[in-house]
């Protein structure tokens, strides 16, 4: 028994060894500097946000939604707007590179809010050194998805820093979109008994990045899902009652589907169930994950949502999304629960529980 | 899913539930050693559908938990240093040394690179002659071909700018430690699967005689813990004990002998500290004589340091089933997920971070409103 009066562990009579002092390290969680998981997505970032941003930021940010895209209301349009700033490495991976990124994130975060994606700004922040091909290369990329997306690229800036190794690029686009009438859509009105709807398979975009990553290829053909879901929100919200029966929309990037889950778990201050068995996952992205020690639930998507819907008109909406081309794998996942508000509880494959949680920062393979 | 999907199946998992049912008459405590099998208890809930009579101890095999916080202090006072590369498995980047950890060393600049493949640290080394690379050797025997590869390769390519900071253990001396301990309550041990792969297990038939204990070698994935328990089971409810292999689709008797031969090239068997536990003589693994020359302590002077644990925790007494994790004065209090104060409240497979997620379930159940999503275990 540790009895806490010594400075030695006790140790067994028998083997002279301090079994009851067995201790484990543990993530240190104050840090003094910046460090990466303050930008996964994560319990990190999230932090980051309430214990540095906000309270800097002070009146100036009253009622800010840092993990959404804001609602302003001029004249007597609604605007949907939002910002996101890309890094990637490499640039280049399988489907798509950091231009499709950072058009699909913003108009996806703007597509959220059940707007229609109007304009966007492009901010580079460029790397002295960096190929004018490579930067070419993904401008065009650029130019391809915003077409894509029917959205104009309407503004930008460019900078170039001496920092880093010259091959580097970062892209902040920002972008606004019109909320059509009737639409409503936010976490405030997530209910209990609302079924969850996924959009398609999760883990692609994460495993196809890290597949092609310095030192780490296991041979697979895992191509990322970044994709503008302008489309697939519009053919959902055009179902006959998805306007009223469709309650809030989140697209399930950095941190996963679990940090999507979890957020609006806590936003909407209700608890959320799912089945693990029901949500999508392609057969290599699911061994990869094995083979890695990573959970799929916490791997990025880039065109994948959730979707929260009034379960009378569930199915309907499912069925919508499976005409869409970025939809055909959508399922019900799960429900709102009222019980354990501010948690999100799956079932697992042998029919037990788990609570699931945020992950802390980026995902790091186990050794073991 | 060739060996994800088959070895998930819902139904055959409640044939096995119902077989250990079936079989099981009083109370049993069965340890799991591997972290990797704590790992798979937790993530799919096997605990919580068991008979009340088995009892799961989660056992010490977690490398990251147990590499002790001195070995901990002189990889962030290598990696720190100017002109190093210091390469190491992703989960050693979050565990704290006495002041900081490796993200913080690398957020003052230090080059702290992780690695999938231990052999990474090779190519790193090639292409940059004029750094010092170091790769931090950690794991049990499972992760030690690898990481002895490192220091076979630097030796074939006469590299000298790599070197190893070699912190391996054993899992044998674990279970004989335990199981010669006159408080441990553990009546049957699953030994690690994947170890086995490497070692074989005639290594374990000494323990079985000596301690009159079963040994079920188990791998990872939930029907293979489950029939690891099942088998324990019936042998316990047979008052027998003997070895046996549950997992023979990745183990054999003598093991993976090209790479036993390996680790008999580069390593040699030492005493070595255990983080929490202390000395477990002949329990880890160092570099032998031929390649002590690759030895990251003598090369940047650090095999000196000698740093002292907290005795705060009470996570042994968890750890051998004598203390329940919400029974710890420090639960939920001073230890909690975010400011963990031992091993089992680390990550999600510790006894105590489980504990508390649960608890954290049945304080939302109790009381309608959480505030922030975050309850009192």
């Amino acid at each position: 028994m540790a009895d806490g009066t010594g400075a030695s562990p006790p140790t067994d009579v028998a083997t002279g060894i301090a079994v009851e002092g067995w201790s484990c390290p543990m993530p240190l969680r104050d840090h003094e500097r910046i460090v990466a998981g303050h930008g996964g997505g994560g319990k990190l970032s999230a932090e980051l946000i309430e214990h540095l941003f906000l309270p800097a930021f002070g009146a100036a940010a009253e009622g800010a939604t840092p993990t959404d895209a804001a609602t302003l209301t001029i004249g007597g349009a609604r605007l949907a707007f939002s910002t996101d700033s890309f890094v990637v490495d490499p640039l280049f991976f399988p489907g798509g590179n950091i231009g499709d990124l950072a058009i699909n994130g913003t108009v996806n975060d703007v597509a959220m809010s059940g707007a229609t994606p109007i304009a966007l700004s492009t901010a580079f922040i460029l790397e002295e050194g960096l190929e004018l091909s490579v930067l070419g290369t993904i401008a065009q990329t650029m130019g391809r998805a915003a077409a894509a997306a029917g959205v104009h690229l309407a503004t930008g800036d460019t900078k170039v820093t001496d920092t880093g190794d010259g091959d580097g690029l970062t892209i902040t686009t920002t972008g606004i979109g019109l909320i059509p009438d009737g639409v409503e859509l936010s976490p405030q009105r997530i209910r209990s008994g609302d079924k969850i709807i996924l959009s398609g398979r999760i883990g692609d975009h994460g495993i196809a990045v890290m597949s092609v990553r310095e030192g780490l290829q296991f041979g697979t053909d895992v191509a990322s899902d970044s994709a503008p879901l302008t489309g697939l929100v519009a053919a959902m919200l055009a179902t006959p009652t998805g306007r009223g029966a469709i309650h809030c929309l989140r697209d399930a990037t950095r941190g996963g589907m679990a940090a999507s889950l979890c957020e609006l778990a806590v936003t909407a201050n209700v608890g959320m169930s799912y089945v693990e068995r029901s949500v999508p996952i392609a057969e290599a992205v699911a061994s990869a994950c094995s083979f890695l020690g990573l959970d799929p639930i916490h791997v990025a998507n880039e065109g994948t949502m959730v979707a929260f819907v009034d379960p009378a008109a569930a199915d309907e909406v499912v069925a919508a999304m499976r005409d869409h081309d970025l939809g055909r794998d959508a399922v019900i996942i799960g429900e709102v629960v009222d019980d354990h508000h501010g948690m999100v509880v799956a079932r697992t494959s042998i029919g037990a529980t788990r609570v699931v949680d945020l992950a802390l920062g980026e995902q790091l393979p186990r050794i073991c | 899913m060739k060996y994800l999907d088959e070895f998930n199946d819902p139904d055959l998992a409640a044939t096995l539930f119902d077989q250990i049912r079936a079989v099981v008459t009083r109370p049993w405590a069965i340890m799991e050693v591997c972290g990797g099998q704590t790992h798979s208890i937790i993530r799919n809930g096997i605990d919580q559908l068991l008979p009340d009579e088995v009892e799961l101890i989660h056992g010490p095999g977690c490398p990251v938990c147990v590499t002790p916080l001195e070995t901990i202090d002189k990889a962030l006072e290598i990696a720190a240093r100017p002109n190093v590369i210091f390469c190491s498995f992703g989960d050693m980047l979050r565990v704290p040394g006495s002041h900081t950890d490796l993200f913080g060393v690398r957020s003052r600049g230090g080059d702290v690179r992780v690695v999938y493949s231990p052999i990474d640290a090779v190519a790193i080394a090639e292409d940059n002659p004029d750094k010092q690379v170091v790769f931090f050797a950690i794991g049990f025997e499972t992760t030690a071909p690898g990481n002895a590869m490192v220091a076979f390769q630097a030796r074939q390519r006469n590299l000298t700018n790599l070197s190893l900071l070699v912190s391996h253990v054993l899992v044998p001396p674990a279970i004989e430690a335990i199981a010669s301990s006159p408080t441990s309550r553990v009546n049957g041990f699953l030994a690690a699967g994947h170890v086995c792969s490497v070692m074989g297990t005639t290594q374990y038939e000494p323990l079985v005689e000596r301690y009159g204990v079963p040994i079920v070698v188990t791998g990872f994935e939930p029907l293979d813990v489950l029939d690891g328990i099942r088998r324990t089971v019936i042998q316990l409810e047979n008052g027998e004990a003997y070895l046996e292999n549950a997992y023979p689709r990745a183990v054999n008797a003598i093991g993976n002998s090209p790479a036993q031969a390996m680790l008999e090239d580069v390593f040699a068997v030492t005493d070595r500290k255990w983080r929490g536990i202390g000395m477990i003589p002949q329990s880890g693994w160092h570099l032998s004589e031929r390649y002590a020359d690759l030895n990251a302590e003598t090369r940047f002077d650090v095999a000196d340091m000698d740093v002292q644990e907290s005795d705060l925790c009470r996570s042994g007494e968890v750890l051998q089933g004598m203390l329940k994790p919400n029974e710890c004065p420090a639960f939920g209090k001073e230890c909690t997920p975010r400011n963990p104060l031992g091993a089992t409240m680390v990550s999600s497979e510790g006894a105590c971070a489980a504990y508390y997620q649960y608890g954290r379930l049945e304080s939302a159940r109790t009381l309608p409103v959480v505030e922030s999503g975050v309850a009192r275990g």
